[in-house]
């Protein structure tokens, strides 16, 4: 089997589970209790903490430990929003964020933030002049993701961040990284970046356990309430293995990640080659590799159910995905790709293949004539399982 | 800008007379132990200054680091180029242009130190400006009050280009004048005092009273995280002793003279130290004290507790005021952890109301009616556990766990 998803979730990493299963053994310990086994435990917290700050140049307590990328997006987002709403009632993101950074706008909406999506390219990028000439003095907020997990676009995140600094430098700039960690460098300090998103099992860490980076100076109003466990901004017992396997995962992830953007570059440029070739098929995002990340290839075909396609790649072994895996399940057309001004069939039909560090260009060549066979198979049929869309 | 050599000024040790090689001596090896991981660098000394070749490696982490070495007054990163006119004249305009915020106004300052140069500092003054200006249209001259200052330095190996100057810590390189001990709690005080006692070139090792289990354990953990801090600033290893004071504080506790607990603890801890210095080679004992603060740093209670020592009592802060001493926390890096709310055996057993005044004859018939005292103390100071915390090491929380772990 060949498994093309990394984007939804990557096979941990042999030493993250031995790391995993050892915590879990011995320091079953709750890590806010005063007695020395809880101390212990709270010290492993403690020595994960300064291994980000270490891998981030930012220091160690600058860095809150949740249950998940969505958590992470979730506690930035409503606790900026609700600290701060004296400051100004106006947020900021894009059209093309994760649910799990959507939904909250769109929730805060609902409860009476002024909310404006910036639009992107036909390319799935946002502009930086558009977000400046968006900004008010009421702009409390500035979301955006690093890079989209739908197309795999590289949003022009330092640029965002230098202009907000010197520009609007009272307004805080949250940045999901969860899709680019790992793959392409972050820089907090220099970017201007005051609030970071990651998820463990990403970089091949354990479900369960996200990363949200709250520079120094800045309060966030708690999601979570019932204790001062990370300084305050989220209450509950922390995962103590989760925490510790997930800080080696980063650790093995980041310190590879030139390694890996080079190598899945090349793998990148196969695929699309390869996809270029086959006319029924329609690579989306930028021509331009520096604006997509090297592991996403993310494709159309137009006037064709995605499930189609992913059932049929399936029946050859190949794991394939449909749009991100939280939202696969409804058959709405992609928000993502309707903000790119993709017609409805496409916009229905998106095909995603994300890299992993065990594939090769010879994988890469199988899933070439897996996809050429798929399309064969499916030519002849393209009106008869047309997207209801499409009909509409 | 890459530049490729610091250039290092020495701070007070100028004033040293013939002492003075032995200064520059010890801040050299400072200097090379402190930027040991940057394995590329190499040293060079010059008469009343130092040279570091950057071979490579980048300035900014090497100039924080400098930054906090005691001993050095300023430092500049610089372009070294030989003694040819022609390539002093490019460098100088390279390092104009590639400034961040273009200049409106410059001078010109050039020093002739390797007199065999054919021209004098007057001449080259002119030379690189003229050279500068008309390459750089928007640039004037002003000699009064330039924004960018060029400075040119002839010397015989090389002619030194640069317009920063960095401030550093200054003081006397460390442990140039002598060893002392120093009282740290884990407050926001005494760290600060070891800093400034360290700054003045005096060696320092820490001694930390705790009462476990009054105290925590992790009371004791953030005092070692304190010193840690303080190792990042000595440039060596940094030893700290651990005193294990619950059975004298006790004892003193039931001796029933509440008011003046706080007296009697303190003297137990100078009789303690005392033993502990002349056990380390330690001739003085520094502490976090600042006149009037608390109870025990009135004049009148200073007077009954220095008493109990003959070693020289060194208290840096005693006429600061606790706003300055927290800003000099806050700066050194101290402040955050010292205010994390672990109890130390100072507030353990505190009174109502200590005395400001103690009497020192009844202080004195009080530790006489412990028969055990001595004994309790040399315990304590047998039981004393040493702790060598080095700067690059981990911090405290760091070597927790399997190392696999992570």
């Amino acid at each position: 089997m060949l498994y093309f998803d990394h984007c939804a979730s990557t096979p941990p990493y042999p030493e993250v589970i031995d790391t995993l299963a050892e915590v879990m053994k011995v320091h079953y310990a709750n890590p806010s209790s005063i007695h020395r086994a809880g101390a212990e435990a709270d010290k492993l917290i403690g020595r994960s903490r300064a291994l980000l700050g270490e891998l981030f140049a930012v220091k160690p307590e600058e860095w809150v430990f949740t249950s998940g990328g969505t958590e992470s997006n979730n506690t930035a987002i409503k606790g900026i929003a609700k600290q701060y709403r004296t400051r100004g009632n106006h947020l900021i993101t894009t059209q093309i964020e994760h649910a799990s950074v959507y939904d909250t706008f769109r929730q805060l909406e609902r409860e009476g933030f002024k909310v404006t999506y910036l639009p992107v390219s036909q390319t799935g990028h946002v502009d930086v002049e558009q977000l400046r000439q968006a900004m008010t003095d009421e702009t409390i907020l500035v979301s955006v993701m690093h890079v989209n997990n739908e197309t795999g676009a590289v949003q022009p995140i330092e640029a965002i961040g230098r202009m907000l600094k010197s520009s609007y430098p009272r307004t805080i700039f949250h940045v999901d990284a969860v899709q680019s960690i790992g793959k392409l460098p972050v820089v907090l300090k220099n970017w201007g970046i005051d609030l970071l998103s990651g998820s463990a099992h990403k970089v091949r860490g354990p479900k369960g356990v996200g990363i949200l980076y709250v520079r120094e100076g800045i309060q966030l109003y708690p999601l979570l309430t019932g204790g001062a466990q990370e300084r305050g901004f989220r209450a509950g017992t922390q995962n103590v293995p989760g925490i510790v396997a997930s800080a080696k995962a980063f650790r093995l992830s980041i310190q590879s990640a030139q390694e890996r953007k080079e190598r899945m570059e090349k793998l990148r440029g196969q695929l699309v080659e390869i996809v270029n070739a086959i006319p029924e098929l329609r690579m989306n995002g930028s021509e331009d590799p520096q604006e997509m990340a090297p592991h996403i290839v993310h494709f159309s075909y137009p006037g064709m159910k995605p499930e189609v396609i992913v059932h049929l790649l399936e029946e050859q072994q190949i794991i394939a995905s449909t749009k991100s895996a939280c939202s696969s399940k409804d058959s709405k057309p992609s928000r993502v790709l309707l903000a790119m001004g993709a017609a409805l069939p496409q916009a229905s039909g998106g095909i995603r293949i994300s890299f992993g560090d065990e594939h090769t260009e010879r994988d890469v060549e199988t899933l070439g004539e897996a996809l050429r066979q798929m399309v064969d198979k499916l030519k002849p049929l393209e009106r008869g399982i047309t997207t209801t869309h499409e009909l509409r | 800008m890459n530049y490729d050599k610091i250039l290092i000024r020495y701070g007070d040790l100028i004033m040293k007379g013939r002492n003075r090689s032995q200064f520059e001596k010890r801040l050299l090896q400072q200097l090379k132990r402190s930027l040991r991981p940057f394995e590329a660098l190499t040293y060079f000394k010059t008469y009343g200054r130092l040279t570091i070749s950057l071979n490579g490696e980048s300035y900014e982490p090497i100039a924080a680091r400098i930054k906090d070495i005691f001993g050095i007054a300023s430092f500049s990163p610089v372009l070294s180029v030989e003694n040819d006119l022609e390539k002093i004249r490019e460098a100088s305009l390279m390092l104009m242009k590639s400034l961040d915020t273009p200049p409106k106004t410059f001078k010109v300052t050039a020093k002739r130190g390797w007199k065999a140069y054919p021209h004098s500092s007057q001449e080259m003054n002119h030379l690189v400006g003229s050279y500068v200006l008309p390459a750089m249209p928007e640039l004037k001259v002003d000699v009064r009050n330039p924004e960018v200052e060029l400075r040119v330095d002839v010397q015989e190996e090389a002619t030194y280009i640069f317009v920063k100057v960095e401030m550093a810590a200054g003081g006397f390189p460390f442990g140039s004048n002598g060893k002392a001990l120093l009282l740290l709690s884990g407050g926001i005080d005494s760290p600060v005092a070891g800093w400034m006692a360290m700054r003045k070139g005096l060696e320092l090792e820490a001694v930390h009273f705790h009462s476990y289990p009054f105290t925590s354990e992790k009371a004791k953990e953030k005092v070692i995280d304190l010193a840690r801090r303080l190792s990042y600033y000595a440039g060596a290893p940094f030893k700290l002793h651990l005193v294990p004071f619950t059975e004298v504080q006790t004892r003193l506790a039931a001796a029933k003279q509440d008011n003046l607990i706080i007296t009697l603890m303190r003297r137990a801890m100078l009789r303690i130290t005392e033993e502990l210095a002349a056990k380390n080679g330690a001739h003085g004992i520094v502490t976090g004290e600042s006149l009037g603060q608390v109870a025990s740093q009135t004049l009148g209670s200073m007077n009954v507790i220095g008493r109990a020592t003959d070693l020289p009592l060194i208290k840096p802060l005693i006429m600061m005021d606790k706003q300055e001493i927290i800003n000099e926390a806050v700066r050194i890096g101290t402040f955050e952890t010292s205010i994390l709310p672990y109890e130390d055996c100072c507030t353990l057993f505190l009174p109502k109301s200590p005395s400001t005044n103690p009497n020192l004859r009844v202080v004195e018939y009080t530790e006489a009616s412990i028969k055990e005292l001595d004994q309790l103390i040399a315990e304590a100071v047998e039981g004393t556990e040493i702790m060598t915390l080095t700067p690059d090491a981990p911090a405290q929380s760091e070597d927790a766990g399997e190392d696999r772990w992570f």
